[in-house]
């Protein structure tokens, strides 16, 4: 009896966890290949690679005191100048690799390679 | 090293003309310490601020100028939250001269973010330095967004290209360059082919005898490439003055004082009169150094440069805001 009872309660734990799983799980797909973060700081791009697929949002945010941009050496995309704290997001659209920089600091560069 | 006499002896001169290596590395002041240096035909001495035997040279002088730099109006985070008081304070340090200089040069970074209202609170405070007129060149700050035209508009009425131009006051030749222009990635600062052949044509026509002063924003020698420290094609400018007995090269950008001599070319950087910025490589980058307060002030400074005619010497004044 107790064995049965163990048996139907397990049954019942996946039979409420299944509904709740997927919705969960779709989610996480819809959202995982679409944004991605990249944190200027300490005058250096973060991470300063980026290996991204076609449609991806990136979004540049300034942590540092001094105001940046973002350039890409084929004009592809450019920032305005963020001031600390500000934004900026740029979805790519080709395959490719990117090469780009901060115009005001050209030491700073990075790297995105759009798969 | 803020207050030591420095070039009595001359230990090493292999070129035969009074300038000892060994004495220019003592003459480097890091920062706001206060040195005066006199180069006089080739030969640099240098006197604590406190001299009065260098105090006395500096006051035998024809003409002086003042050079101020980065005061990067707008800016308002923890390095230092009130730019205004500290130019202010920098007015005054400039008002207090024995004699008012003839001009005042700002080697760029006049505000933070371009913005109109940084450069209006600039001009206004300039209203109250007792100097005839301002020079200014672009530094990176002012000239975001437009490609520096609201600078030429404002500054620019008789430069050339980007906003380059030289003038002569009382037999020196000053030159006024931008290298914070069409820069690329991974690069430093940079003048670009026109200007260069601008700048060879602008001082060909002068004698050898001539002293020549050169100002731009970002150092014109290599200070540390690591954090842009630099100027790609500054040894081709250099090169157009090679021949001069005395060149001064002055700049801006790097928020200390530097110097260095080579030759006939003595270079020097400006403190800052808004924040400090980390010794080259001390930090994880070049980003405004917060200090105590009570330290502030005696990391910026305005710089004063006397000229005596009779010598073809200028001497090179820096002092901090305390």
């Amino acid at each position: 009896m107790k064995k049965r009872n163990w048996i139907l309660y397990a049954a019942l734990a996946i039979m409420l966890a299944l509904p709740a799983l997927s919705p969960l799980e779709q989610s996480v797909a819809a959202a995982s290949p679409a944004a991605v973060d990249v944190k200027i700081d300490n005058f250096s791009f973060l991470p300063p690679t980026l290996t991204v697929k076609v449609g991806t949002q990136i979004t540049w945010t300034n942590d540092d005191d001094i105001p940046h941009n973002v350039v890409s050496n084929d004009q592809s995309f450019k920032s305005r100048v963020l001031d600390t704290d500000e934004k900026f997001t740029y979805t790519v659209s080709k395959p490719g690799t990117y090469i780009y920089y901060c115009s005001i600091h050209p030491k700073m560069t990075g790297k995105i390679v759009v798969e | 090293m803020p207050q030591q006499k420095t070039s009595d002896v001359i230990l090493y001169d292999h070129n035969r003309d009074g300038v000892d290596r060994r004495g220019f590395l003592k003459c480097m002041a890091w920062a706001g310490t206060g040195a005066l240096c006199v180069l006089q035909g080739g030969v640099l001495k240098s006197y604590a601020l406190d001299d009065s035997s260098g105090m006395h040279k500096a006051a035998k002088a024809d003409f002086s100028f003042v050079q101020i730099s980065d005061s990067h109006m707008g800016f308002n985070k923890a390095a230092n939250p009130d730019v205004v008081a500290t130019m202010k304070v920098a007015i005054d340090k400039i008002r207090a001269l024995p004699v008012a200089p003839e001009f005042i040069l700002h080697t760029g970074d006049i505000t933070h973010l371009s913005k109109p209202s940084e450069f209006d609170t600039v001009d206004q405070l300039l209203k109250a330095a007792p100097a005839k007129d301002v020079f200014f060149v672009p530094g990176e700050h002012d000239v975001l967004e437009d490609n520096g035209q609201q600078y030429r508009d404002r500054y620019g009425e008789s430069t050339k290209g980007d906003g380059w131009y030289s003038f002569d006051k009382k037999g020196v030749h000053f030159v006024g360059l931008v290298n914070v222009m069409n820069l690329k990635a991974g690069g430093m600062g940079s003048l670009g082919h026109e200007q260069l052949e601008w700048l060879e044509d602008d001082v060909k026509h002068l004698s050898k005898s001539t002293p020549v002063v050169v100002f731009a924003h970002v150092p014109l020698w290599t200070i540390y490439p690591d954090w842009g420290w630099g100027t790609d094609d500054s040894a081709q400018a250099l090169s157009y003055l090679k021949r001069f007995g005395s060149v001064t090269v002055l700049n801006g950008h790097i928020h200390q004082t530097m110097q260095k001599v080579e030759g006939n070319i003595t270079f020097h950087t400006a403190t800052s009169t808004a924040f400090p910025q980390p010794r080259p490589g001390e930090a994880p980058s070049p980003g405004p150094m917060k200090v105590p307060a009570e330290k502030l002030r005696s990391l910026l400074g305005v710089t004063d440069v006397n000229y005596m005619r009779k010598r073809h010497a200028l001497a090179v004044i820096d002092s901090t805001l305390e």
